[in-house]
């Protein structure tokens, strides 16, 4: 039984991976926001490296939900 | 009764379908995984053929999608790979479509996400980085190897090396990783709202009311599923042209 408990704990610290994606994806338009009001002429042509990099920060919040799924269903 | 939100991830053979001994014993049944690509498949095809047989100087508005479509790869590997990056326009354009195709038909509920199954998405992804390697080895033949070697002190170099290794093998995994969990997080997270709404207006009284908040919820969430199911496709296509990009220029670009 001590095994199925140690399993949900470690699952739910793998949650703890949505920390670092928060911080990236809050930095990420963070960024570009206060870039895109000092130079708003150049906003529009950056928004592909926008999505670019907001998809790129989610993706590593992601892996803590496949860490997740494989200590949960191994 | 509350609902397994894993289960829509469940794979049911439609045709049963086992190999001989002799073959190995696998299972090769055809699939809802399997009729769910195929589908893509003809969808994709059909489109871009019927949209485009007019060809009208005035686009129609199905033309001027697939228009917009084939301009909007062209464009994005002008400027990520360069001229001599478009011969490999047609395998970036097919898996950009392939991934955008059946990352919207799992946004039709009840259908089955073909991207949310890892077998499908590190098929694409090896295939990439194969043809990354083998490109790689055609055009420079052993300097390919020079990738690994970046500018920089010959005492960094013994630190940088392996990195650059280790990053360049992991990268079939991200890429793989990065779609797969994208699609299952995304479905999981639906149905999980979803089942709110069915605890909740299952209970009857004010929490029947009170069903309509999560379902609210749920709209907003298919949007953002919808921008991250085109994200995603175009995130795999435009790293598939960074990597081939590095494999056809090696340092010496930009």
């Amino acid at each position: 039984m001590e095994v199925a408990a140690a399993k949900m704990i470690g699952a739910g610290l793998a949650c703890i991976a949505l920390v670092g994606a928060g911080i990236g994806i809050g930095n990420v338009f963070g960024s570009y926001l206060s870039g895109a009001l000092r130079n708003p002429g150049a906003a529009a042509s950056q928004t592909t490296n926008l999505l670019l990099g907001f998809a790129l920060c989610e993706a590593t919040g992601l892996f803590g939900l496949v860490i997740a799924l494989i200590i949960l269903f191994t | 009764m509350a609902m397994n939100p894993m289960e829509q991830f469940a794979i049911k053979p439609i045709v049963p379908l086992q190999l001989p001994a002799s073959w190995g014993g696998y299972d090769v049944s055809f699939t809802n995984q399997s009729l769910l690509m195929v589908l893509v498949a003809i969808a994709a095809s059909l489109f871009l053929t019927l949209a485009t047989s007019k060809k009208s100087l005035v686009p129609s508005r199905a033309q001027s999608m697939a228009e917009m479509s084939y301009e909007f790869v062209i464009n994005m590997m002008q400027s990520s790979t360069g001229e001599d990056g478009l011969r490999f326009f047609p395998f970036v354009f097919t898996i950009f479509i392939f991934v955008l195709f059946s990352n919207f038909f799992g946004m039709i509920p009840g259908s089955f996400t073909v991207t949310s199954q890892i077998a499908v998405t590190f098929s694409l992804a090896s295939l990439v980085i194969l043809t990354v390697i083998v490109t790689g080895f055609i055009k420079h033949g052993l300097g390919f190897l020079k990738l690994f070697v970046p500018k920089a002190p010959w005492y960094l170099l013994i630190l940088l090396v392996p990195i650059e290794v280790i990053s360049f093998f992991t990268r079939p995994i991200s890429l793989s990783v990065r779609l797969f969990a994208n699609m299952l997080a995304g479905h999981t997270m639906l149905a999980v709202f979803g089942g709110f709404v069915v605890l909740l207006g299952g209970a009857g009284g004010v929490l029947t009311l009170l069903s309509l908040a999560p379902m609210a919820l749920i709209v907003a969430i298919m949007l953002l599923e919808l921008l991250v199911a085109f994200l995603q496709a175009y995130v795999f296509a435009i790293l598939t042209c960074i990597y081939l990009n590095e494999a056809l220029h090696l340092h010496d670009n930009h």
